[in-house]
């Protein structure tokens, strides 16, 4: 009996004296953390995509909470609403950024691009990109083997069976950039949403010269200048051979593509134009999800 | 046949089949081509500046290409002709660069001061080491064995160095190719000199020169003709892939170990191959800049094969037409060995100053196997010359798990392909621990400028 009471009797003892250890620990020690962080951290979208350019949300709190003004800091998934909740907290000034979308930017399915060479090393962009210049013609173009449909956490993105393209689904996209980091040949763009989600874009970014451009692909940019002269408000510039449309000076409205003589110049979202001949529509890309 | 003492390094090694079908077979002319294309960067680091226009007439041996910065080679015109146009062609790296093209005339006319003719020129005590490192990195040269390093950045020995040890690379362990080896029977006695420049470039009082086992004949031509040198003695190596790596090469003749991301030159060793020898033989002796170089053109199907003396910048298309076009059943045509080499994208590829050789292979060998699951027998670990473990590099770097990668040394991969040779379930492994070779390397420079 006594050997009963002994044990609960020491077992009393240790278990009051290591409270008090870690009681007196756990005090002395204690990390100050900013109760702000696991605010903001609840208010984020918590899907640890790395869009920001932190490696998690709750680093990106953590770096929120330290900053003085939120310019430069940016959940592309949680948008203006969600900046504007963490700015509440913080008791700091939003900055509202513009939605942005990826957009790819090639055009060049097996239909316009023939293919080559044949290719059967792994089954992975980076890799390709690392062994030659690719299937085709053109070394710049889009390989297929969709690292960037990999690289995406929202599902937002697929390759069409048909064209052998990677297709940006406009409704899950949030602009994280994971694709665009995953892309070897740097096709994925993101731009601006637009007005009622209207976008204009080359969809094209071989730097060879017009000729070369023209025999790998049948819709590559070739430079020849034309949208640069339709434009009129200074938004397009040829530089390396290609023509980039800037969406901070485009109004949209539509005079470059039908002057592009090799269709490179992509429309999305925009109503069906009836004053251009049949011929000259391109095949509009309509996502679906 | 004399006995030898084997050397060899001690880890891993495979044993592919040779298939040295042009061993015996003498160095030919190659006829100047219609065309030529030439690069200005066919080394490793920054491209040439072109120093010429279109329409402008070039003489055989001018420079036409000067070297931008320490780490950059210079290039020169391997024909007399007239500038056709500058232009972006493709390059053995399967992307277009920039080019020089020349529609040559049939006659050389040779730029001023070029020796031409074949007599051998022994007189090396006119040249201070200065001098001789001066003229190498005129002529242009580089590492010939394929890497194309220029070869004066490797001859100037860095502060606080000391070299004491040049190899002389005449392994060619490659499969199929015997372009070192047919340099090695004929240009005996120029390979010596030019060992012997470069023993004074570097200071140093001791030169071996590596050959492997399978070559007995350019083993007994080159002892017979170094004894009468001193301090230059040929060591026959194991017949075992990669004998020609440059580190597994050091480690086989002097037993040291190059440290992982080291040079050589920190355990005191350079290493020159026997093409490059020639090459600075005849910048040094003959004023003769690096304008053409000894190809192996070959394959099982191929009846003409031949080892040729093909201008820089004839077209791999017109070597291939000349020995009589592509032979049915052409899988891929590869530029270097079947080991480490490289299928061309397009038979438009010039021949560059780091092309070994021109390998036709057949359709079935080429074709890729099925890839299936690793079963862990470890075979890569097994025949890896530098000790790394390939399917773990490989599985690392297929889910970009870089630092992970860099903690497994994927930066020493010397990408010899010895792990894909051996895996019994076909996979990639050369592919990945290339692709996370590159990878890692390109981190750790970017961490190294930060």
């Amino acid at each position: 009996m006594s050997a009963i009471l002994i044990a609960i009797v020491v077992l009393a003892i240790v278990g009051v004296v290591a409270g008090l250890i870690l009681y007196y620990v756990a005090e002395k020690f204690k990390v100050e953390e900013d109760p702000r962080i696991d605010e903001v951290e609840e208010v984020l979208p918590g899907a640890n995509c790395g869009g920001c350019g932190y490696p998690g949300c709750r680093q990106f709190a953590e770096a929120l909470t330290k900053t003085d003004t939120l310019e430069g800091y940016f959940c592309p998934v949680g948008g203006n609403d969600v900046m504007a909740t963490v700015a509440e907290i913080l008791g700091l000034e939003a900055v509202e950024q513009e939605k942005q979308l990826a957009v790819i930017r090639c055009a060049g399915s097996s239909e316009f691009r023939p293919v080559t060479n044949e290719y059967d090393g792994p089954s992975n962009c980076a890799m390709e990109h690392a062994l030659y210049s690719g299937h085709t013609e053109c070394q710049y173009g889009c390989l297929g083997h969709g690292d960037c449909v990999a690289a995406c956490e929202f599902d937002a993105i697929y390759m069409d069976p048909v064209t052998n393209l990677p297709v940006v689904v406009e409704e899950k996209c949030t602009a994280c950039g994971a694709c665009v980091e995953a892309c070897p040949r740097d096709i994925i763009e993101l731009r601006p949403v637009g007005k009622k989600s209207r976008r204009i874009y080359v969809a094209c970014i071989s730097e060879d010269k017009g000729g070369i451009t023209a025999k790998a692909c049948k819709v590559g940019c070739i430079a020849c200048g034309n949208c640069e002269k339709a434009c009129d408000f200074d938004a397009i510039t040829i530089e390396n051979n290609i023509s980039y449309i800037d969406p901070g000076k485009c109004r949209l409205c539509r005079a470059c593509a039908p002057v592009c003589p090799t269709e490179s110049i992509w429309e999305l979202n925009f109503p069906v134009r009836r004053s251009i001949p049949s011929n000259k529509v391109k095949p509009k890309k309509k996502p679906t999800t | 046949m004399p006995e030898y003492k084997l050397l060899t390094f001690p880890k891993g090694g495979v044993h592919p089949p040779e298939n040295k079908l042009t061993a015996g077979l003498a160095i030919e002319q190659f006829p100047i081509p219609s065309k030529v294309y030439i690069h200005v960067q066919q080394h490793i680091g920054v491209p040439a500046e072109i120093l010429v226009k279109p329409k402008e007439r070039v003489l055989t041996g001018q420079l036409i290409a000067k070297a931008k910065g320490f780490v950059s080679a210079n290039i020169h015109s391997s024909v007399t002709g007239t500038v056709f146009k500058i232009d972006e062609i493709y390059d053995a790296s399967g992307y277009r660069k920039t080019a020089v093209i020349i529609t040559p005339e049939p006659e050389d006319e040779w730029a001023e001061g070029i020796d031409t003719s074949d007599e051998l020129r022994t007189d090396i005590d006119q040249f201070t080491p200065e001098q001789i490192i001066q003229k190498v990195k005129e002529a242009g040269i580089v590492g010939m064995g394929g890497a194309t390093f220029p070869t004066h950045v490797k001859l100037s020995i860095p502060e606080g160095k000391k070299c004491d040890i040049l190899i002389i690379n005449g392994v060619e362990c490659e499969p199929y190719l015997t372009s070192d080896h047919r340099l090695m029977l004929e240009k005996t006695e120029e390979i010596l000199v030019g060992t012997r420049l470069l023993m004074k470039a570097l200071k140093v009082e001791r030169a071996v020169i590596g050959i492997e086992a399978n070559k007995p004949d350019a083993i007994e031509k080159m002892t017979e003709a170094a004894k009468k040198y001193e301090g230059i003695t040929v060591q026959p190596l194991k017949v075992k892939y990669p004998q020609g790596g440059e580190k597994q090469l050091i480690k086989a003749i002097t037993g040291r170990e190059v440290p992982s991301g080291g040079l050589p030159i920190d355990i005191g060793a350079v290493v020159q191959n026997v093409g490059t020898t020639f090459a600075v033989y005849e910048a040094v002796m003959k004023n003769k800049p690096l304008i053409e170089r000894i190809v192996t053109i070959t394959g099982k199907d191929l009846e003409r094969r031949g080892n040729f003396r093909v201008r820089l910048g004839t077209m791999v298309k017109d070597i291939i037409d000349y020995v009589g076009g592509l032979p049915e059943g052409t899988g891929k045509v590869v530029l270097g060995g079947p080991m480490m080499g490289k299928a061309t994208k397009t038979l438009n590829v010039p021949v560059g100053k780091g092309t070994s050789g021109i390998l036709l292979m057949r359709r079935e060998e080429t074709k890729r196997k099925e890839v299936l699951p690793c079963i862990h027998c470890a075979r890569c670990v097994m025949v890896c010359p530098q000790g790394l473990e390939p399917y773990l590099i490989m599985s690392l770097a297929e889910r970009g798990m870089w630092d992970k990668a860099e903690e497994a040394h994927a930066q020493d991969c010397i990408m010899c392909g010895s792990c894909s040779f051996v895996c019994p379930s076909n996979r990639p492994l050369q592919d990945y621990t290339q692709f996370a070779r590159n990878t890692v390397m390109s981190i750790m420079r970017a961490r190294k400028n930060k």
